[in-house]
């Protein structure tokens, strides 16, 4: 949770009045809010955290920084299946309802 | 021990070692604050490779750690009602309370929702007006702007169901109170980038300067690591204790303004209590008078608190650096990520669990009980 994981804006929208974008952070596509970077444009690259642009990286950096947290499995523990996770450490059975990830039904 | 081969750029992992082998002359004992770093250490096996005489002690940078046993006892039993829907981060779902955890919670029943960002908790509120939304608000001053924006979201477009149970902490305070116990062995820092990304460095240079402390913000990658650790060990050589930035591509000294604007607007500063270690003087944020009605902590009533921490589990002293997680009589016997009796051994950012993952088959020196669990 406290990773902050560099991310290319790719598209740039906006929700209820707030500066929106589709951001990618290496093959997992998120929503990210802007307001705290609110110079981002397409193609530019930023440190997200939680859902956050945070501060604007450069490519070559920000791409090194993706190729080590894919390689150390980072990606998989911010964006992966988080309710599978818990149950396989604690030997349980994961709790009903659970089955589908991004519910924000 | 690690290889150097293991690392993005081998020579300069190379170079930094040997500068810092060069440096060094006496031992130094060197917290770095943020579980970010204390994971990436221990699974690159970091401190390994440094001269033997300086120690990294592993400080109290994990929220899911710190936050209070009675914060996640307030969480279970909210996340209990019947009618709440209750989302939180990912991390917190182990969490041990005093007698359940999110985890459990679900299973029984309760509508637990795991989010990626507290946004996507608002938009569950906006699509669900009739049920209260709370959104577990924990962490560092990384995650406390988001977590503003939210409430402000919240409030600007009337979205009323939602509120935030609030437990966050900063990292300014925590070191000033490290630095004033008797027991402090600490003669160094390497301060939490992403924390500076968004609060900067005017914090540090006074305390720097009151404990004659160098501080030297660093990022999380092994390189970065160890860039921060020789100039921490150059600083402490030359007698030298300043403020340094040696992760300027993430920090600028000024931090993010927005966000520290958003952060004045929606919190404000008061004494909190951190797991395991006691009440620190200003060292958490709650919402100011202006929010404090999405405040879940006013909106629900939570009776019958019987907070009871586990007797065996001395995560305090883990977290405060007074021990090593494996120097803890329970770590790997009674207390196991599987039946965690602390916090720190479920988090990802947790020193037990690091020490579990990639250190459960050293052996030890035993650590004598501390006397003092608090730094506050």
């Amino acid at each position: 949770m406290c990773l902050a994981v560099p991310g290319k804006v790719m598209e740039i929208f906006e929700r209820d009045g707030t500066r929106m974008a589709y951001v990618d952070f290496g093959g997992v596509r998120k929503e990210a809010c802007l307001e705290y970077v609110p110079d981002m444009q397409a193609g530019d690259y930023a440190i997200v955290h939680v859902g956050f642009a945070l501060q604007r990286l450069d490519e070559a950096t920000a791409l090194a920084t993706l190729r080590l947290f894919r390689e150390l499995g980072e990606l998989d523990l911010e964006f992966g299946d988080h309710w599978g996770r818990a149950a396989e450490d604690a030997g349980l059975p994961r709790p009903a309802g659970t089955e589908q990830k991004g519910d924000l039904s | 021990m690690k290889y150097l081969t293991e690392f993005s750029d081998p020579a300069l992992a190379k170079r930094l070692l040997d500068d810092i082998h060069q440096a060094a002359t006496r031992p130094w004992a060197i917290m770095e604050v943020c579980g970010g770093q204390t994971h990436s250490i221990i699974r690159h096996g970091l401190d390994q490779l440094l001269p033997a005489g300086i120690e990294l002690i592993h400080g109290p940078g994990c929220p899911v750690c710190v936050t209070p046993l009675e914060t996640i006892d307030k969480a279970h039993q909210i996340a209990a009602r019947p009618d709440v829907i209750f989302c939180s981060f990912g991390d917190m779902l182990r969490v041990p309370g005093s007698d359940t955890d999110l985890f459990q919670v679900k299973s029984a029943g309760g509508d637990v929702r795991v989010v990626y960002s507290p946004m996507d908790a608002l938009t569950i509120a906006q699509r669900n007006p009739s049920r209260p939304v709370v959104f577990f608000g924990i962490g560092f001053e990384t995650t406390a702007p988001p977590n503003a924006m939210t409430v402000y979201q919240a409030k600007k477009l009337g979205i009323d169901n939602f509120s935030l149970l609030v437990s966050h902490v900063r990292v300014p305070p925590a070191i000033d109170a490290i630095m004033s116990s008797p027991t402090c062995r600490v003669q160094a820092f390497l301060a939490a980038g992403h924390v500076c990304t968004v609060m900067g460095t005017g914090e540090y240079p006074a305390l720097a300067a009151r404990h004659r402390v160098p501080i030297v913000v660093t990022g999380f990658e092994p390189l970065d690591i160890l860039e921060g650790i020789r100039r921490t060990v150059r600083q402490l050589e030359a007698g030298r204790h300043e403020v340094e930035n040696a992760y300027p591509r993430a920090v600028r000294n000024e931090g993010n303004p927005a966000a520290l604007a958003m952060l004045r607007d929606v919190f404000e500063v008061v004494d909190r209590p951190w797991r395991g270690i006691g009440t620190i003087p200003g060292s958490g944020w709650r919402l100011s008078d202006e929010y404090r009605e999405y405040d879940a902590e006013h909106r629900f009533a939570v009776a019958d608190l019987r907070v009871s921490e586990s007797d065996a589990c001395r995560s305090g002293e883990v977290l405060q650096g007074l021990i090593k997680p494996h120097q803890c009589e329970a770590f790997g016997q009674q207390c196991t990520p599987r039946s965690p009796l602390g916090a720190t051994m479920v988090s990802s950012e947790g020193a037990c669990a690091a020490y579990y993952l990639y250190r459960r088959l050293e052996v030890p020196a035993q650590a004598p009980r501390a006397q003092v669990t608090s730094v506050g």
